[in-house]
C-alpha cells in the first residue's frame, strides 16, 4: 500500500511542482496516476520512492518511508526511467540490480523471458529501441518479485501489441494481490488497465475515485443553441446544470436530457435553433479535470 | 560490512564488469607503462658513461619500477570518477538509488568497489613496466634487479597506491559529477597544476613542506621514489604519512560530495 499525506514540493521559491497531494493506493488493484505532462506525476512518484525530498508532507510505503525499509527494493519494484548504461547488456543491467533484491542469475534469465527480451538479453542496451528499454525497465521492477509496483509512463514507446501485453501483465499482478501504480498522460492508454484513478493537474490532485465513478461522469449530455446564448447559459446556471461551450459556440449541457432542456427553454420563452443528444467521452471528462477553466463569456457581466 | 553494504558493493562491481571499458583501460595501462617504462629504461641503460650524475644500476632500476605511480595514476583516477559521473551522464542514478536509497551506503560501496579495480590497474601497470623495462635493463643495462627486495617493495607499493587513486577518483566524482568536467579536473590538476605547484613550492624556503602534502607528492612518498625525486622535486613524507594523506584527500572529497551534490534531489 502506498500513501501520500499532504505531499508538497517546491522547486525554488516560486515553482510549486506538487501541492498538498494526499491519496492512498490499495493492494489488489491497478491504480492509474493521470495528468498532463508537467502536472507533477513524476515528482510525486519520486517523492514516494525517496529520490526527491518533499518540502512538506509524508510519502509512505506501508507504514514507513521507502528508504526506511530493511530491504526497500524488495518491497517496491520501480520502473521510473528507461535509462541504462549503453555499454551494458540487458542481462548485465539486471545482474547489477540483482544483489539488492536477492535475485539469482536464473531469476534474471526468467524475468528477461517474461518481458520478451530473451533473444536480446546479451546485446548491449545502446542499440535498444524505446520499447525494448521500457521492457527492460519493467524487468528491473519485476526482478525482486515485489508486492508493490510503481511504474512511470510504462506504456510510453510500446507498440499497440506491447500495450495489450502490458495490460494483461499488470492485471495479473494486481489479481495476485499486488499494489500496482502506473502513471500516464493519456487516459485512453490505461483506461482498460486501471481500477482506480488519481488525476493530477498543475500539481494538485483534482480527482480520486474508482474508474467506474469517472465513467459515470461521462455519458449523455445535450447540445443546445439559440440566438440568445447568454440567456441559455443563464438558464443552465439557474437549473444547476453543468455546461461547456463547443468550438462553434453551442452549449453542451451535462446532466440533462434534451427533453428537460427543451422544456426549460420553452418555459423561459427562449428560442432554440438546435437541441440534441451528445455523448461525452471519458477523455472529455479527463480533459475537463486537467485543463485550466476556459473563459466563460456567458458569465461575464 | 552490513548485508546492505555488501549487496551494494557487489552491485557496483557488476556495473563495472558489465561493460568493456574496465579491461580495455587495464590493457591500455599495461601498454602505456610498457611503452614509457621501456623508453625510460632504454634511455638510462643506453646513456653514455660520460653523462653527468649517472645513476647506480640499482637506483636506476628502482627509479623505473617506481614510476608506476608517477606515470600511470591518471588511469585509476579517471576510472574512479567514471563510477559516479557515468551514472549521472546516463541517468542511471535513479535505478541505483531505487536499489539502495541510503545514499551513504551507495557512496561507501562505490569507494570500496573501486579499490580492487584500482589494484588491478596497478598490477596491469606493474606488469607493463616489468615486461618492458626488465628485459631492457637486463640486456642493455646492468641487470633487471627483479629479485631485489627493495624493487619488489617498490612495485607492490606502486600497486597499492594505484588502488588508492581509484578510490580518490570516486571521491572526486561525487563532488564533480559531470563526466567531462571531472576528466578536465583530473588532467588539469595532475598534468599541470600539481607539477607546477610542486616545483614552485619546493623552490621556496618553508613552503616545500606544503608541497609534500599535494596528492601526487603523497603518492610518491608511498612508493618512495619518483621521477620528481630524481630531478629535485623536494623531499617526501614517510610511507605511512603518504598513505594517510591520500586517504584524507579521499575522505574530504567524498564527504564534501556527499553533503552537497550527493544530497540533492534526483529528478
Amino acid at each position: 500500500m502506498l500513501r501520500a499525506e499532504g505531499l508538497t514540493k517546491l522547486f525554488g521559491p516560486v515553482i510549486t511542482a506538487v501541492d498538498d497531494v494526499s491519496f492512498t493506493v490499495l493492494p489488489g488493484r491497478v491504480t492509474g496516476f493521470l495528468g498532463p505532462n508537467g502536472s507533477g506525476k513524476t515528482t510525486t512518484l519520486r517523492m514516494l520512492l525517496g529520490l526527491v525530498a518533499p518540502t512538506s508532507g509524508a510519502a509512505l510505503v506501508g507504514d514507513r518511508p521507502y528508504a526506511a525499509h530493511d530491504h526497500p527494493a524488495r518491497v517496491v519494484g520501480a520502473g521510473l526511467e528507461p535509462s541504462f548504461h549503453p555499454g551494458r547488456t540487458a542481462r548485465g543491467h539486471l545482474r547489477a540490480c540483482a544483489p539488492q533484491v536477492g535475485a539469482s542469475d536464473a531469476r534474471v534469465g526468467e524475468v528477461l523471458e517474461q518481458v520478451g527480451l530473451g533473444q536480446a538479453a546479451d546485446r548491449r542496451v545502446g542499440g535498444y529501441s524505446l520499447g525494448m528499454r521500457q521492457r527492460l525497465s519493467l524487468a528491473s521492477a519485476l526482478l525482486g518479485d515485489p508486492p508493490v509496483l510503481v511504474l512511470d509512463e510504462p506504456a510510453n514507446g510500446l507498440d499497440p501489441e506491447g500495450v495489450v501485453w502490458l495490460r494483461t501483465l499488470l492485471r495479473d499482478l494486481a489479481a495476485e494481490g499486488r499494489t500496482v501504480l502506473l502513471s500516464s498522460h493519456v487516459l485512453g492508454e490505461v483506461q482498460s488497465t486501471v481500477d482506480d484513478v488519481l488525476v493530477l493537474s498543475r500539481g494538485r490532485l483534482v480527482h480520486a475515485s474508482p474508474l467506474s465513478e469517472l465513467v459515470a461522469r461521462a455519458g449523455d449530455a445535450t447540445v443546445v443553441d439559440g440566438p440568445d446564448r447568454p440567456a441559455l447559459g443563464g438558464l443552465c446556471a439557474e437549473q444547476g446544470w453543468g455546461r461547456r461551450i463547443e468550438p462553434d459556440g453551442a452549449i453542451v449541457v451535462e446532466g440533462a436530457t434534451p427533453a428537460e432542456v427543451g422544456a426549460a427553454a420553452f418555459a423561459a420563452g427562449l428560442e432554440l435553433h438546435r437541441l440534441g443528444e451528445r455523448g461525452i467521452s471519458l477523455e472529455d471528462v479527463f480533459l475537463r479535470l486537467t485543463q485550466p477553466p476556459a473563459p466563460d463569456p456567458e458569465e461575464a457581466p | 560490512m552490513s548485508a546492505r553494504l555488501r549487496a551494494a558493493v557487489l552491485a557496483e562491481v557488476r556495473k563495472t564488469t558489465g561493460g568493456r571499458l574496465w579491461w580495455l583501460l587495464a590493457l591500455g595501462m599495461l601498454g602505456y607503462l610498457a611503452l614509457v617504462g621501456g623508453a625510460l629504461a632504454a634511455s638510462i641503460a643506453l646513456a653514455p658513461e660520460t653523462s653527468a650524475a649517472p645513476l647506480a644500476p640499482r637506483d636506476a632500476a628502482l627509479t623505473i619500477y617506481g614510476s608506476l605511480n608517477a606515470l600511470g595514476y591518471v588511469f585509476p583516477l579517471v576510472v574512479g570518477t567514471l563510477s559516479v559521473t557515468s551514472e549521472v551522464r546516463h541517468r542511471t542514478l535513479t535505478q541505483t538509488l531505487l536499489s539502495e536509497p541510503a545514499r551513504g551506503v551507495v557512496l561507501s560501496a562505490k569507494l570500496l568497489a573501486a579499490l580492487p579495480f584500482g589494484l588491478l590497474y596497478g598490477v596491469a601497470g606493474a606488469l607493463g613496466l616489468v615486461l618492458a623495462a626488465g628485459p631492457v635493463l637486463a640486456v642493455a643495462g646492468d641487470g633487471a634487479f627483479l629479485g631485489d627486495g627493495e624493487v619488489l617493495r617498490t612495485l607492490l607499493l606502486g600497486v597499492l597506491v594505484t588502488g588508492l587513486w581509484a578510490v580518490l577518483g570516486v571521491a572526486l566524482g561525487t563532488l564533480v559529477t559531470h563526466q567531462v568536467a571531472a576528466v578536465v579536473v583530473v588532467l588539469g590538476f595532475t598534468q599541470l597544476v600539481e607539477p607546477v605547484a610542486r616545483a614552485a613550492l619546493s623552490a621556496v624556503e618553508g613552503l616545500d613542506v606544503v608541497g609534500r602534502f599535494l596528492p601526487g607528492a603523497a603518492a610518491d612518498a608511498v612508493v618512495g621514489t619518483s621521477v620528481f625525486d630524481q630531478v629535485g622535486g623536494g623531499s617526501l613524507l614517510p610511507v605511512w604519512a603518504g598513505l594517510l594523506v591520500l586517504a584524507a584527500y579521499a575522505v574530504v572529497l567524498a564527504v564534501a560530495g556527499w553533503r552537497t551534490t550527493w544530497a540533492r534531489d534526483v529528478t
